[in-house]
């Protein structure tokens, strides 16, 4: 499976990181190199296993629908790095 | 739309917020109309470290959605992660159901009351649960401002349900919609309010257009912002003209454009381009490590199924086969939800008149309501009381036009039929006494007598005036059935 | 032997005797940590002056007769992962440099509510992503036995802190082996229990699926004693096990009769350091002397481990650390800087996206950012099946190993690491290289099954060399009573490295 420096691109903007070039150089080789090591996988048949995607086999974790208390804004708000009395604060989102 | 030259193809995704005092993942408040900020915790803040636990009763109260819809229940439903970010979104995923969704299969079937189509059934791919995301609130005035956001949505538990591309015309999409939101109503599962948010639905549309080289299929596109059921038509009538415009234009059809996303801007009644996205969606679907699946049995379906009640389609049909309502009665009383057929099926056992009793709910009843903007629980006169009124139509004490004088008094004073009838000085007339009257008029009428003896009956009429001038109480009816036997008996 | 050498177990036994008093015992952790700390970096923060309060709290509530908890009076380390109320939790990561949670995570309130007293935060790889402690954002831990060399990770600081002696008990998590390899590393006993058996609730999450909290300490007793208190159900977390917990201390005295042993032949095959295969299998010696059959066992797909966890760790870590996104907690990139870089570079890039992007580069390290990448490919449209599906079949595969054995055996007896600890610096330009060390723990993750990590020899460099046994789920009790039959017939636990 081979891995170009333009997936790599493709897949920071997916990931919402930044590389320079170097750095875009280096991610892509070890990319390369640790896609090319996990490929082992594709030895094995695995044609009628059953994917695991937990752990353990546990079902029906489920909650009453009775309310509990809220944080204060004030504790919700806490740890913004930009806000106002009421809301965080982002960049223009525009559009939907 | 059978003039135009194209067929419209519509499939509806309609987000129901369903009606649990907590978020789907966590036990927030789900109140509505909050300050900004105030019903969120670790969980629903996506804070570090917090892990989401699945609220039962909106898995139950899907299920009822879902089974009403006529949709088969697997046995097994997983949770998955749809990864994106935006800032309403503080987790950077939507925790929903991808590939086993809790419901599957259904369909709703569709009628115009004004006959504008055919009925149809509209088949429903599959319904499932996923969280809402908060709301971000940018001022365009102030420009370069910041967004600001509240999550105080977040989390609240949706069913997304969505249709086959079943629907032709915009009408069609209406009523689907409106009829949904009927359903809902009458599952109680959902306070169903578009201007809040709580019922919305995005439209894929696009047309078939008969071509010389055979009919092609314009490129799909994805309708949001509809925010009423007028928006609805209109948003889907605007979008398929353009796109017939568009493609007059460039001849680009389906599999040659990506899908587009338009916003319905309704103070301008156009559709418009929602800013592109810098990619192509990829939401990196998988299943979610930290909700653990449901496994439900059959004998907790079939308690839930137990639980539904009578569905408005099942009201309309009894409506006009054990009641003899018109289809149109019977639709314009189910409509109105549950109260009102209550009222109605009250009303006509009281009064032992079914005919009867929806002629005045539809007739005066939803006058009233429409006029006053209420709702039947806020209607003054009971069931009960209306039934009186009816019956001293029914036993002829009254004709319908004092009916209405007595039911326009009882609305206002609260008194029962009885009591409006005495303080009006309605009386009824003495049989005998009416007779008496009856035989003097005809007497005195012998051009009456002799047309309604060559056949005219209607000549009687005139007889009825002259006796309300000798005396107001007397029955209309009554005074035309005593005269019509004297002539016919001379 | 002085009071900071001696056993969580026999401090208690002091502190209920009243021969000790908790502040007495806290100040000793807080001098030793003064003396020591400077040259192993174990911890991120102390807590010098909520931990006297506290030990000063519990002395007074013990000498008034009060009732107190199970661990009262004893200080407890914590990794920088595990959520605490009103007090900075950083995850080893600039991302969270000025983060507070609001709430505490169940561990913590299950360790308040027994009454531990909490010492500090220990060091870590940012986000539990490595295996030598060198990723933390703030410094690298160093190994105590030899402070050129790393400490293993990502419980580098919750490892190195009991070796060195700055605490008693430390609390840990394990992802692919983040609490075996580092106590194996430096000389002391971590636990990996069954995934459910400790909520993690509260843990920062790396991959969901695999992480588990668990306890390190001195001694294997007080590793019982330790997880006693962390384990349980909790209604917070879906995936915590709904069993009651053992009270695990006061079983881990009682030897195991007719205990088998299964010895996976290839464990000891290329690459592994031959000090390492003789320690362990002296170790195996020692069961046999202590009546243990040994069986020799297959475990077709082991191999298969590191490639299977480094496909689903970073897939769930890509979607874990999305939240991450300068928007609601923690670092956000300099808004001018943002808007400079986008007229500069003229993209037509959204400035909320790259703030995203800025932020995000700008706040995580480099390993943290692979493995988001990794994780982002792998899971992204058409490599899903390659990649993702396919690992989900193998981790089912590695079970079935896991599963086959032990109908065969009680537990499973092999090395933790290939080699003792390495060079700080040695493996930090080759991802993949350090990725391998983790061949011997991953499948335990994978798999969901218990694991723990104790000392068994040194290295002729003095280095300490770890044997691990794995059971069954939510076979604790069998693995701790197994692991101390060890440590009766053995001292290694006992040696300390020696420290200025």
């Amino acid at each position: 499976m081979s891995l170009t420096r333009q997936d790599v691109e493709k897949v920071a903007l997916l990931a919402r990181l930044k590389f320079d070039d170097d750095q875009l150089d280096k991610m892509t080789s070890h990319m390369v190199q640790i896609i090319q090591y996990v490929d082992k996988l594709s030895e094995l048949n695995t044609d009628d296993v059953e994917p695991m995607a937990h752990a353990l086999d546990i079902n029906n974790a489920l909650a009453e629908d009775e309310p509990r208390p809220s944080l204060p804004r004030e504790e919700a708000l806490r740890n913004a790095p930009k806000r106002d009395d009421e809301c965080f604060l982002v960049p223009a989102v525009l559009g939907e | 739309m059978s003039d135009a030259p194209y067929e419209i193809v519509i499939g509806l995704e309609a987000h129901v917020q369903l009606k649990t005092q907590t978020k789907l993942f966590c036990r927030c408040s789900t109140e509505f109309g909050n300050p900004p900020n105030t019903q969120t915790c670790p969980v629903c803040l996506g804070m570090p470290g917090s892990l989401p636990v699945m609220n039962k009763k909106a898995y139950f109260l899907g299920m009822k959605t879902a089974l009403a819809l006529n949709c088969g229940i697997p046995k097994f439903t997983k949770w998955d992660r749809k990864n994106y970010f935006y800032p309403d979104l503080p987790k950077g995923y939507q925790t929903s159901q991808f590939d086993l969704p809790m419901s599957e299969e259904g369909y709703l079937d569709i009628k115009s009351l004004k006959d504008e189509f055919e009925p149809r059934r509209v088949r429903i791919i599959r319904a499932h649960l996923e969280e809402d995301a908060g709301k971000s609130m940018h001022d365009e005035a102030s420009g370069k401002a910041d967004s600001r956001i509240d999550l105080n949505r977040t989390g609240t538990p949706l069913l997304e349900i969505v249709s086959y591309p079943d629907m032709r015309s915009a009408a069609e999409a209406k009523t689907y919609m409106q009829e949904l939101r009927l359903l809902l109503t009458y599952l109680d599962v959902s306070d169903c309010n578009m201007q809040e948010g709580s019922l919305r639905c995005d439209a894929n549309v696009n047309l078939h257009i008969p071509t010389e080289n055979g009919t092609i299929a314009t490129p799909i596109v994805e309708i949001k912002n509809m925010n009423s059921f007028r928006s609805v038509e209109r948003g889907i009538a605007y979008e398929a003209k353009r796109q017939y415009d568009v493609w007059q234009e460039t001849g680009k059809v389906l599999g040659e454009l990506p899908k587009q996303t338009r916003g319905w801007d309704d103070s301008a009644q156009v559709t418009r381009s929602q800013r592109e996205k810098e990619e192509s969606a990829d939401y990196r679907y998988f299943p979610c490590p930290d909700l653990v699946p449901v496994v439900v049995t059959d004998e907790q379906i079939e308690a839930v199924r137990s639980e539904i009640g009578e569905l408005p389609a099942t009201l309309r049909e009894r409506l006009t086969s054990d009641f003899g309502l018109t289809s149109y009665t019977a639709d314009v009383v189910v409509n109105q939800g549950r109260e009102l057929v209550d009222y109605f099926l009250e009303l006509a056992a009281a009064s032992g008149d079914n005919k009867l009793a929806g002629n005045w709910v539809q007739g005066e009843v939803l006058r009233i309501l429409n006029d006053q903007e209420i709702t039947i629980d806020q209607f003054r006169i009971s069931a009960g009381q209306l039934a009186e009124l009816l019956q001293l139509i029914t036993s002829g004490d009254l004709d319908s036009s004092k009916a209405k004088d007595v039911f326009a008094v009882m609305l206002d004073s609260g008194k029962s039929a009885a009591e409006v009838v005495q303080d009006l000085g309605i009386e009824k007339v003495d049989e005998s006494a009416l007779e008496d009257l009856c035989r003097l008029l005809v007497e005195r009428n012998q051009r009456v007598v002799d047309d309604v003896k060559s056949g005219n009956q209607k000549a009687v009429g005139a007889l009825i005036g002259q006796a309300k001038k000798e005396n107001p109480n007397v029955n209309p009816g009554q005074v035309r059935q005593i005269c019509l036997e004297i002539i016919n008996n001379l | 032997m002085s009071l900071t050498q001696k056993s969580a177990t026999e401090q208690l036994a002091l502190l209920q005797s009243g021969e000790l008093t908790s502040v007495e015992l806290t100040q000793a952790y807080l001098d030793r940590i003064q003396a020591v700390d400077s040259s192993v970096g174990a911890f991120l923060r102390i807590e010098t002056e909520s931990a006297l309060a506290q030990a000063a709290g519990i002395d007074a509530r013990r000498a008034a007769g009060q009732p107190v908890g199970k661990l009262a009076g004893l200080p407890v380390a914590i990794k920088d992962i595990l959520c605490t109320k009103d007090t900075p939790t950083t995850c080893g990561s600039k991302m969270l440099e000025n983060f507070v949670p609001p709430y505490n995570a169940t561990v913590v309130e299950k360790l308040l509510a027994a009454d531990a007293v909490i010492l500090g935060r220990t060091n870590m790889d940012e986000f539990a992503m490595g295996s030598s402690t060198e990723n933390s954002a703030y410094h690298p831990t160093k190994n105590p036995w030899d402070t050129t060399r790393i400490p293993g990770g990502s419980s580098g600081g919750a490892a190195a802190c009991i070796s060195a002696d700055m605490a008693p008990l430390s609390v840990g998590t394990d992802t692919g082996g983040s609490i075996r390899q580092p106590a194996a590393l430096c000389g002391c006993v971590g636990l990996k229990p069954t995934y459910g058996r400790v909520s993690r609730y509260g843990l920062i999450a790396f991959a969901s699926s695999l992480d588990q909290i668990g306890p390190l300490a001195r001694t294997v007793e007080d590793a019982a004693l330790l997880l006693e208190v962390l384990a349980g159900h909790d209604p917070l977390d879906s995936t915590s096990v709904n069993a009651p917990a053992p009270a695990y201390s006061e079983t881990v005295n009682q030897p195991l009769e007719n205990l088998t042993l299964g010895v996976v032949d290839h464990h000891f095959g290329e690459g592994i350091d031959p000090e390492i295969v003789s320690a362990v299998q002296k170790a195996i010696e020692v069961y046999e002397s202590l009546g243990a059959t040994i069986k020799h066992i297959e475990m077709p797909h082991a191999d298969y481990g590191v490639a299977t966890y480094y496909i689903i760790a970073p897939c769930e870590a890509s979607s874990n650390l999305a939240r991450y996104d300068g928007v609601h907690y923690g670092y956000r990139a300099d808004q001018a800087e943002v808007m400079a870089e986008l007229a500069e570079d003229g993209s037509d890039e959204g400035p909320l996206v790259r703030m995203y992007r800025k932020t995000r580069s700008e706040g995580f390290g480099p390993e943290v950012q692979r493995r988001i990448m990794l994780g982002t490919y792998a899971l992204s449209e058409g490599y899903y099946d390659a990649f993702y599906l396919k690992a989900l079949k193998v981790r089912r595969l590695i079970r079935q190993d896991y599963d086959n054995a032990f109908a065969e055996v009680d537990m499973i007896i092999g090395p933790v690491t290939s080699n003792p600890a390495f060079a700080q610096g040695e493996k930090n330009s080759d991802p993949m290289a350090m990725y391998l060390e983790d061949l011997y723990t991953v499948t335990a993750n994978l798999a969901g099954v218990a694991g723990i990590s104790l000392p068994c020899g040194f290295t002729e460099n003095g280095l300490p060399i770890g044997l691990q046994l794995q059971a069954a789920p939510f076979e604790e009790e069998k693995l701790l009573r197994a692991a101390q039959m060890f440590q009766t017939a053995t001292d290694f636990h006992t040696r300390r490295p020696e420290l200025s």
